[in-house]
């Protein structure tokens, strides 16, 4: 089964912009007196899967909201596929292939399994305002109904999201990142809480990804996040810390002491 | 594919065998009852509940599926309400324009869309209890604009003699033709919001009831969303307010002063906002106690004004027993026959 439909639409508008997904200058975003995140400047190419890794407080997750647009950073600028995205809502963003998943599911509760990736699938496409109904036979409702199954929640299609265990939830978190054309995808820990068969359920997932499709995942798991990343970016009190590929990573004498070492591992 | 396949060999239902058999009942007394009530009930209790339960069905559709109270539907459907006295025929022959019906219905609702659309877009960008403070000043200052206005809203007085027209040879102010124009709008009203509630559209907007922030990292844009669904609330509205001013024959400022603004709350909350017939549960129980309540309440030595006080306990204590209102009551009613009828089934519904 094709996780992402309409990979040659998506690999056209890849070849049209700049060989970089993302680009961070310079991004700070204060809370306050707080800097969640200072000064950081990262580029991840197209393609590109990247881990973050650091410890809790780090900035990971404020990075992630700074680039969809969830937070406005307080400076720096942030290209997507070359376009300066700093001042778009996350809408506009979203809409030009980007995609995330929260740390801490962010679903509609209100809304059946099937209606929540429906409206994923809506998102990215046009009619977001008809008024009519989709017809049995709609694109888009097949499509809602493919990702459903990719991530093994077809039984529970027409049940109401508030009543799914947080195992289903996280998989209906992933359901939402992959519809439409991604061409980015930003992953929050998408692993916490699963149990090792889910974990390994994940990893298939995310290498089963098309090759245009690059990702950030941020995984305290260091078995999942190597498995699934090609570099890895350290963070530390929301700076970056360190760059390189997982065995660097790994076998960095700074990272071992601040971070492999604190127990995540 | 295996949907695909499926839709083929299973035969599907034409859509009234979906409709269940209480709705076939409800159809049949509501189509049958100029036949055996009197026209009081049909014009006084039966027109009310249409005209009101439409406005409180507006501000449903706003609050159970957007997720945002507005109190200025009242005023919305007012706004209705004065411009078909005005670009229509009234008693007030300076003011009035006395265009004909096919022009001056569309633009009453065209107008009244702008306004309840321009109301939306102030309000969106406020939340929970602020939406609700924003929606009530703005009524309150188009209560008193209009109370102050001679030139376009006639001040005090409003507009009398205002009259549907008489189309195919039909006095639709007749209890029984009322009846059914009503009756008709309000289905329709009622059919629109069902149908549109699991349309793309409505679907989206219980999303941004949900959860906004997510509906933004879809690729929505949720303020766009929002100030639409006060646009189509408000058409629900006007259309509302065009048969109150009708059944009133007259609209002055207190058709939308902050009682009758609070009682459309009342209406909504009391009925159930979870689905599109609560509002009309709700009006019904409004008008059946306004209009019977006082004789009852002089029955026992007290004065029939008191009326409001009866509605006002009736609504205090819905809200304490049932914040789900009617709807909610019946609801959790259905589902304890459901356990209670198979043991089975015993746990949580
Ligand atoms: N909305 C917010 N308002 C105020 N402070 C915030 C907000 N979001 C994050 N912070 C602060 O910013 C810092 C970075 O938080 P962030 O959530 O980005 O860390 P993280 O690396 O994702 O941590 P974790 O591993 O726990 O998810 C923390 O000190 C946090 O308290
Ligand atoms: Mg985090």
């Amino acid at each position: 089964m094709t996780l992402v439909e309409d990979t040659r639409a998506a690999d056209r508008l890849g070849s049209v912009s700049s060989g970089n997904a993302l680009e961070l200058r310079g991004v700070t975003k204060m809370f306050g007196a707080l800097s969640a995140i200072s000064d950081v400047t990262l580029t991840v190419q197209s393609g590109e899967r990247r881990a973050v890794l650091g410890s809790n407080g780090a900035g990971k997750t404020t990075l992630f909201n700074c680039v969809t647009g969830d937070f406005l950073p307080t400076s720096g600028t942030i290209r997507l596929f070359g376009e300066d995205v700093t001042r778009f809502p996350a809408y506009e963003r979203i809409r030009r292939g980007l995609r995330r998943t929260y740390q801490i599911s962010l679903l509609f509760n209100g809304l059946t399994v099937a209606d929540n990736v429906y409206l994923a699938c809506r998102g990215v496409s046009r009619g977001r305002f008809s008024f009519l109904r989709p017809r049995e036979d709609d694109a888009l409702l097949t499509r809602a109904d493919e990702l459903v199954e990719a991530v093994h929640l077809t039984e529970w299609r027409d049940t109401a999201v508030a009543n799914l265990s947080y195992g289903q939830q996280r998989q209906l978190e992933i359901a939402l990142a992959l519809a439409g054309a991604p061409r980015f995808i930003l992953f929050d820990e998408p692993a916490a809480g699963l149990s090792p068969a889910e974990r390994a359920e994940l990893v298939a997932i995310l290498r089963g990804l098309p090759g245009h499709i690059g990702y950030i995942i941020i995984e305290h798991d260091m078995d999942v996040a190597l498995r699934v990343a090609e570099s890895v970016t350290m963070m530390h009190n929301g700076r970056i810390f360190k760059e390189g590929t997982p065995e660097e990573i790994e076998n960095d004498q700074e990272v071992q002491e601040l971070y492999l070492g604190d127990g995540h591992g | 594919m295996a949907l695909v396949e499926q839709g083929k060999t299973v035969a599907q239902p034409w859509w009234f065998e979906r409709i269940t058999a209480p709705w076939w009942v409800l159809a049949a007394v509501l189509l049958t009852m100029p036949v055996w009530v009197n026209d009081f009930i049909l014009f006084q209790v039966m027109g009310w509940t249409f005209i009101l339960g439409m406005i409180a069905l507006s501000m449903m559709f706003l609050a159970g599926y957007g997720g945002m109270v507005s109190l200025i539907q009242m005023s919305v459907a007012a706004m209705g309400g004065y411009m078909v006295a005005i670009f229509g025929t009234s008693g007030m022959g300076e003011i009035s324009m006395g265009l004909s019906w096919w022009l001056y219905i569309p633009i009453a609702i065209v107008i009244a869309a702008i306004f309840g659309t321009i109301v939306g877009a102030l309000a969106v960008r406020t939340e929970g209890i602020y939406t609700i403070m924003i929606t009530l000043a703005i009524a309150a200052a188009f209560f008193y604009f209009t109370r102050q206005n001679y030139t376009i809203f006639n001040g005090y007085s409003g507009f009398n003699l205002v009259v549907p027209p008489m189309l195919f040879g039909v006095d639709w102010r007749q209890p029984m033709p009322f009846y059914y124009l009503s009756l008709g709008c309000a289905v329709l009203c009622y059919l629109a919001v069902v149908y549109v509630a699991r349309a793309p559209f409505g679907l989206a907007l219980q999303g941004v009831r949900d959860n906004p922030r997510r509906m933004a990292a879809l690729g929505f844009n949720v303020t766009a969303h929002r100030v639409a669904a006060y646009t189509f609330a408000s058409v629900i509205a006007a259309i509302g307010g065009i048969l109150l001013v009708w059944q009133n024959a007259q609209i002055a400022p207190g058709t939308a002063g902050i009682p009758a603004v609070i009682d459309i709350l009342v209406i909504a909350v009391v009925g159930g906002i979870s689905r599109p017939i609560g509002p009309f549960i709700g009006a019904l129980i409004y008008v059946l106690l306004r209009t019977f309540s006082p004789d009852v309440l002089m029955a026992f030595g007290l004065s029939g004004e008191r009326f409001k006080l009866l509605i006002g306990l009736g609504f205090l204590t819905v809200v304490f027993f049932s914040p789900d209102g009617v709807l909610g009551l019946w609801d959790r009613w259905q589902a304890r026959r459901a356990r209670s009828r198979d043991p089975l089934t015993g746990g949580e519904t």
